[in-house]
């Protein structure tokens, strides 16, 4: 009885812990989900002449995918998503982080260009607005342009058919 | 003993290295500028490597968000300001001083209710300590007086 007490206290410690461990440090929530797409205007990889702005894809439920030629973890789902192109359930757009023209379409035409196009951003001005902090990075938009869902790192399977498509699926019921 | 020595000297000529901010070295000519700006980096995080402020950290990422911290400071904005820019962008995780809300109230005074409760615990065990000894019942007495008694008629 006299150890009752300590021994509480020892059990919520270790369950605080236990709990504690379990959770992944990198996975920060984000406070952008629910908040429109910040407004941005830039050039697309392929074409330097054209240029994208928030306002031009509003009116489609989408993803954007943050990716770069120097992001080795980019290559693991790289797969995954020209499989999602291939069977058209979402529109894909890419956006290039901090990376070279060269190199970037290089690596597109290696791995394979699962998307409609790439917003080319060198500076990293957009990845700052979105909080890019774990390249890759994969967003949910919705077709009014707010962002629904975000995942950090590299997609699996698992996480493209549960967390994104549903979401999609959702999204586009809602929208008409 | 060699060893340590030798432990010692290298921590000691790497500290200053550590301590000044990474890489590029943005500053400004007005010192109070320069005092702000190496305020705010200390209190921001760097979330690639999380256990490292802005200021210390070589991560490119930080590089970027000390280049926008110079340039929001140029631009003449509050440190509440910029400090609301980051934010906004990469939630409360990028302070290094989370602000006190529903979420966050046991990080604060979890501290203060563990001390609290210690100080409780001591105290009453303080007392239990002081008080005195309990009355001896009528045959206790009886008994003690006799002992007194022998003791006394021995010596």
């Amino acid at each position: 009885m006299r150890f009752a007490i300590p021994f509480a206290l020892f059990a919520v410690v270790v369950a605080f812990l236990a709990v504690g461990l379990q959770r992944d440090p990198r996975l920060i929530p984000s406070p952008l989900i629910g908040k429109p797409l910040p407004t941005f205007e830039l050039p697309k990889l392929s074409a330097p002449a054209q240029r994208v702005t928030a306002a031009d894809l509003v009116g489609q439920v989408y993803l954007i995918n943050v990716w770069a030629s120097w992001c080795v973890a980019c290559r693991e789902e790289h797969p995954l998503l020209v499989e999602l192109a291939r069977q058209q359930q979402v529109p894909l757009i890419g956006m290039n982080y901090k990376d070279e023209r060269p190199a970037a379409r290089a690596w597109l035409e290696r791995h394979g260009n699962p998307y409609r196009f790439s917003l080319f951003d060198a500076a990293g001005n957009l990845g700052i607005d979105l909080g890019v902090y774990g390249v890759p990075e994969t967003f949910l938009i919705d077709a009014r342009g707010v962002i629904r869902y975000k995942h950090v790192g590299p997609l699996s399977q698992e996480i493209i058919e549960k967390e994104f498509l549903t979401r999609v699926h959702e999204y586009e019921r809602s929208s008409g | 003993m060699k060893f340590y020595a030798t432990l010692v000297l290298m921590c000691a000529v790497a500290w200053p290295a550590m301590t000044t901010a990474a890489d590029e070295p943005l500053s400004f000519a007005a010192p109070h500028l320069q005092l702000r700006y190496e305020h705010l980096l200390e209190e921001l995080r760097c979330l690639v490597c999380q256990n490292q402020t802005l200021a210390d950290s070589h991560a490119e990422l930080a590089q970027d968000l000390r280049s926008e911290v110079h340039r929001m400071l140029d631009e003449g904005l509050s440190n509440d300001a910029i400090l609301e820019f980051m934010v906004q962008r990469y939630g409360d995780f990028v302070l290094y001083r989370p602000p006190l809300k529903v979420s966050t109230w046991l990080l604060w005074l979890g501290p203060l209710i563990a001390f609290a409760a210690a100080l409780v615990a001591i105290v009453r065990h303080a007392r239990k300590r002081q008080r005195p000894a309990q009355e001896l019942d009528a045959t206790e007495r009886e008994r003690l007086d006799r002992l007194l008694a022998d003791h006394q008629r021995e010596s």
